[in-house]
């Protein structure tokens, strides 16, 4: 690693031009606010699969539980937009006034203890990356200490997906059961269900997104990204230089996991509710699929994954609902066997020569890009 | 919890429940032995395990139908001909599907997992476009119905026993496969050292492709026993798929005792606990508790000692 640290180099720049220009200008200018506050919502599932990049792709650790961190994220979001929209004046024909509705249909009488907190905005902020973050960091502990991965972390990552939803449908009086937290009016006074308060939404997102891309993109170029392809190919030698494995994983999956939380918050703020349905092991799945077909090795292939996978999904299931299945599971299989690198894959070996061959014919002098991908995360993962 | 039982009546409850529990053991018991076989043995993670299940119980359910209609003389024995015809036919759509899919994902274990769930998706979506979304239930036979009473409290349901003493010999004969024939002698060899395997003439692809299909007939024949206990629903398989991932998990991956340990811990604890809670908290009290010992013991309950 002989070369100087490139936060970018000139291709990705344009790829991030491009992204920027599609979501901030392109997206908002061409489609009503219903489609456009749905694109934000996909929005939403691109920064889990931008976590499952960095933890997936480059770090080699598969997560079926990232449901479980945008559930948190969301829930934290929806505990407090619930507080606000559940005033005594706007209760007041609840036998309790002043507790969410669920609750008071539940036979509770007094706020939860682990509701309190939730009034203020400042600890709700906190909570939304805090949460997931603490939860991914006692898994992690947990696992990664004693030296437990692959196969087995995916597993018990989707059995505490299982659980959450489980529990989440099972303590309605506390969590809204199946339904979820409805209904969630107002952010701090201002509606967040108007169309003007959607578009904000959308581009707050939109901004986050790039935000959060380009935090990943400095962790992918920064030393920490180079140990964590070296870690994920050659994990022994890694830990036999001198590096602590464990720690090198534990952050990037309590990473994964503030991206999903602060995702799974925006989606409440766009949606408007949140509920178990996107918590559990088949939403998780997904999640992992996005990441898949966009590339699980390409932060811009991420953004581009969800999108087109969820506006594929939308579609479909409006024409033809019985397909969709067939659809997803079919994508899923020729994603694994035929093209593992996904979208970004095949932009790389098929679209980019022939462009890079079609811009150096029309005669630009500008020198071959020295500093492109790392070596190996260019290529396949280890097989 | 224990409030308001006498001694006695506790006692009864926790027979009874115990009982209960055993009929999920024996189904845990025959899922996890299909994928402790290719989960343990192949290390191929199977998604789509609880669907070969699902196909078992929808040709049980159609074998019953069949004898309803044409041979009611016959009925009282269509349950082990559903069995025989679940297995097949769940162990060759199991040997189709590593021809098709997993013969190419050998090297790549976390990506079986990601095939085999786009699979288990497109078999759902087939059963509910073949059989309706709605849950159909199997007619039993009269000599399986009604129940034993050994005392004023405890009822013993026949059916029960009869899918016990199924499981058992089952259990037994997967024992013999495994470790006591020349064809799990060839497994063995085959997942420890694959080119030396192949060297020494081990048909090497024949033996994944039956291996994987044995542990899917499995399934089939669980499916079988699943139809007396549950309705039969296109999505009914994935509801189980956790548990035995976590029931193989926790016993051990490679260890056929593990796996029955496992799976008769963690249905009598679930069964017991129901009675006394709502059957979802038992059911999170049951799983995070495995999560937790696994977290703390992540080799499983019992290993194999041998030197990776």
């Amino acid at each position: 690693m002989n070369r100087g640290f490139t936060f970018m180099n000139r291709n990705e720049l344009v790829y991030l031009a491009i992204l920027a220009a599609f979501i901030l200008v392109v997206l908002p200018l061409g489609l009503d606010i219903f489609r456009l506050n749905l694109f934000g919502k996909y929005l939403t599932y691109a920064f889990v699969a931008m976590g499952l990049v960095l933890c997936w792709g480059m770090g080699g650790i598969l997560s079926l539980g990232q449901g479980v961190f945008f559930g948190l994220g969301g829930y934290c979001m929806a505990m407090f937009l619930k507080l606000e929209a559940s005033t005594p004046e706007a209760t007041k024909i609840q036998s309790t006034p002043g507790i969410p509705d669920f609750m008071d249909w539940n036979q509770l009488t007094a706020l939860p203890w682990f509701w309190e907190p939730f009034h203020s905005l400042p600890f709700t902020l906190l909570a939304i990356i805090g949460v997931p973050v603490i939860l991914a960091f006692i898994i992690g502990v947990a696992m990664f200490k004693r030296r437990v991965g692959g196969v087995y972390f995916a597993i018990i990552t989707q059995a505490i997906a299982a659980i959450l939803t489980i529990l989440i449908i099972g303590r309605q009086g506390y969590t809204g059961g199946v339904n979820g937290i409805t209904d969630l009016r107002t952010l701090l006074g201002w509606d967040i269900r108007t169309d003007e308060a959607k578009y904000i939404l959308y581009f707050v997102n939109a901004f986050l997104l790039i935000g959060a891309l380009l935090l990943a993109q400095f962790i992918r170029r920064c030393k920490l990204g180079g140990l964590l392809v070296a870690m994920r190919d050659q994990e022994d030698r890694v830990r036999f230089s001198g590096y602590d494995v464990a720690n090198l994983k534990i952050f990037v999956f309590c990473l994964a996991a503030a991206l999903s939380g602060i995702g799974g918050a925006m989606f409440t703020l766009q949606v408007g509710f949140m509920s178990p349905s996107f918590v559990g092991i088949v939403p998780s799945i997904e999640m992992v699929i996005f990441c898949a077909v966009g590339g699980r090795l390409s932060l811009f292939g991420a953004v581009y994954g969800s999108l087109l996978v969820n506006w594929a999904k939308t579609s479909f299931s409006e024409v033809f609902p019985e397909l969709w299945l067939f659809a997803m599971g079919g994508l899923f299989i020729a994603v694994v066997l035929a093209f593992p690198a996904g979208l970004a894959g095949l932009y790389k070996t098929h679209l980019e020569p022939r462009i890079t061959a079609l811009l150096a014919r029309r005669g630009s002098t500008s020198p071959p890009d020295t500093a492109s991908m790392p070596a190996g995360t260019a290529t396949k993962p280890a097989e | 919890m224990f409030s308001g039982y006498t001694l006695g009546e506790l006692g009864s409850i926790l027979a009874m429940q115990g009982f209960a529990g055993l009929i999920l053991f024996s189904v845990f018991v025959l899922m996890a032995l299909g994928l402790a076989i290719i989960f343990g043995q192949m290390n191929v993670i199977n998604m789509a395990h609880g669907e070969f299940m699902i196909l078992g119980a929808y040709v049980t359910y159609l074998c019953s139908l069949f004898f309803q209609e044409y041979l009611p003389a016959l009925f009282s024995v269509s349950f082990f001909v559903a069995m025989i015809l679940a297995f097949i036919a769940s162990g060759a759509l199991g040997m189709f599907v590593e021809w098709a899919l997993i013969r190419h994902l050998y090297k790549r274990p976390l990506d079986t997992l990601l095939a085999t769930w786009g699979l288990s998706l497109v078999l759902q979506q087939s059963y509910r476009s073949i059989f309706g979304a709605r849950e159909v239930g199997v007619t039993l036979p009269d000599w399986l119905l009604g129940a034993i009473d050994l005392t004023d409290f405890i009822q013993i349901p026949i059916n029960g026993i009869f899918v016990m003493v199924l499981t058992a010999l089952i259990t037994v004969a997967v024992y013999f496969l495994m470790f006591r024939s020349s064809w799990g002698k060839q497994v063995r060899a085959v997942v420890q050292n694959r080119v030396m395997a192949g060297a020494v003439g081990i048909n090497t692809e024949r033996t994944d492709r039956m291996t994987f299909g044995i542990g899917c007939g499995i399934a089939g024949v669980a499916g079988s026993a699943f139809t007396m206990i549950g309705s039969t629903g296109p999505t009914a398989g994935q509801l189980y798929i956790v548990d035995t991932f976590l029931v193989v998990v926790f016993g051990g991956a490679a260890s056929l005792l593990g796996t029955i340990a496992s799976a008769f811990t963690i249905s009598q604890a679930q069964s017991t606990i129901e009675f006394f809670m709502s059957g979802s908290m038992a059911k999170v009290i049951t799983l995070l508790t495995v999560v937790g010992i696994l977290m703390l013991r992540p080799q499983g309950l019992f290993t194999l000692k041998i030197r990776r």
